[in-house]
């Protein structure tokens, strides 16, 4: 069975990045595909991996993780960006050991499981 | 008398001027996008020496290396600078990847927690550069994750950023895709293993660090 753990913004918003990176690896390791409402800003993305690496073993192999937003391309989008900060978007965290590979491109997810199941999380176009 | 005193102003004048130019570069990127492939070409058309060995196995840098004061020129400027290759940063790392290219399983164990450490220093290196090549293998979708986490990154610490689309000899090399994911910033095609591509790629790196 695959588990898929919605994680709203308002749950980490508030967090210390390392929590907040410490509550998303807590739930990968318990095999959970996280869907995490924004996304990590860059610091956060590398503090990610390097925890991952950190706690790599025979068993967990790491991740797979994928980010998608919306481009803020007018006036009103960077103004919007400027308000909503990372809260745009969605964030796909998955265990190695479950999901071979996330292709993103660039709209769209295609999470790739082991046992070769595809399930496509398609975001719709910009809207929020 | 008066020799020696020139001398040594000289001297001085010149380190002064070659430690101002002498820059840390360091090339990031996904495992196996040829990031040591290219240390070594650059190394080589400079040095005549190489950088480290390549190898088709996934993570075979698993230490950050260094190649001091190297030298380019082109008509009358000359730049100098420190070339850093760093292990390739990857997301999972898993020993029985490398099982496929006939390790037995404590050579597999063994590099692959070689690899993590490898993933962390290059992390930590960041940084310390004071510009980056971000290596990807133009044959590979350009939108992974670690491309884009690499590049945000850099970006976060303003760390100039020249991209090396490497392995356009490659048949799904695809130069437009990789400009297409990245248009906020310079591309280059060029091809590391066969030379391709190297006259631009140098010519570049005085845009880079001016």
């Amino acid at each position: 069975m695959l588990t898929i753990q919605f994680i709203p913004y308002n749950q980490i918003a508030y967090l210390e990045p390392d929590e907040k990176i410490r509550k998303l690896l807590k739930e990968v390791k318990l095999n959970k595909i996280v869907l995490m409402q924004g996304r990590l800003n860059p610091g956060e993305e590398t503090n990610l991996i390097q925890q991952t690496m950190e706690v790599i073993d025979e068993n967990f192999r790491g991740v797979e993780i994928c980010t998608v937003y919306p481009e803020a391309k007018d006036a009103l989008g960077k103004l919007r960006t400027f308000f909503l900060g990372s809260r745009e978007g969605v964030t796909v965290i998955g265990p190695a050991s479950i999901v071979k590979e996330i292709r993103r491109n660039p709209n769209k997810i295609e999470l790739l499981t082991t046992d070769g199941k595809i399930k496509s999380l398609k975001k719709k176009g910009k809207k929020r | 008398m008066f020799e020696d005193f020139t001398k040594i102003i000289v001297d001085f004048f010149s380190n002064l001027f070659l430690s101002r130019k002498s820059i840390k570069m360091g090339i990031y990127g996904p495992p196996n996008s040829g990031k040591t492939t290219l240390a070594n070409r650059v190394c080589k058309d400079w040095l005549g020496t190489t950088m480290g060995t390549t190898s088709p196995i996934p993570h075979e840098t698993r230490e950050v290396k260094i190649k001091e004061k190297i030298e380019i020129k082109k008509g009358n400027k000359r730049l100098t600078f420190n070339l850093v290759d760093t292990p390739g940063i990857a997301t999972k790392i898993d020993y029985e990847d490398f099982l496929k290219y006939k390790m037995n399983e404590k050579e597999a164990k063994v590099r692959a927690k070689e690899a993590t450490k490898g993933v962390i220093e290059s992390i930590k290196w960041m940084d310390n550069m004071d510009c980056v090549l971000v290596v990807v293998d133009a044959a590979q979708n350009p939108y992974s994750q670690v491309n884009l986490t690499i590049i945000g990154n850099l970006a976060a610490r303003d760390i100039p950023i020249l991209i090396c689309a490497n392995k356009m000899d490659l048949k799904k090399a695809n130069l437009k895709k990789v400009e297409s994911a990245f248009p906020q910033y310079k591309v280059i095609g060029l091809s590391a293993e066969k030379g391709v591509g190297m006259e631009e790629f140098y010519s570049s790196l005085f845009k880079l660090v001016k």
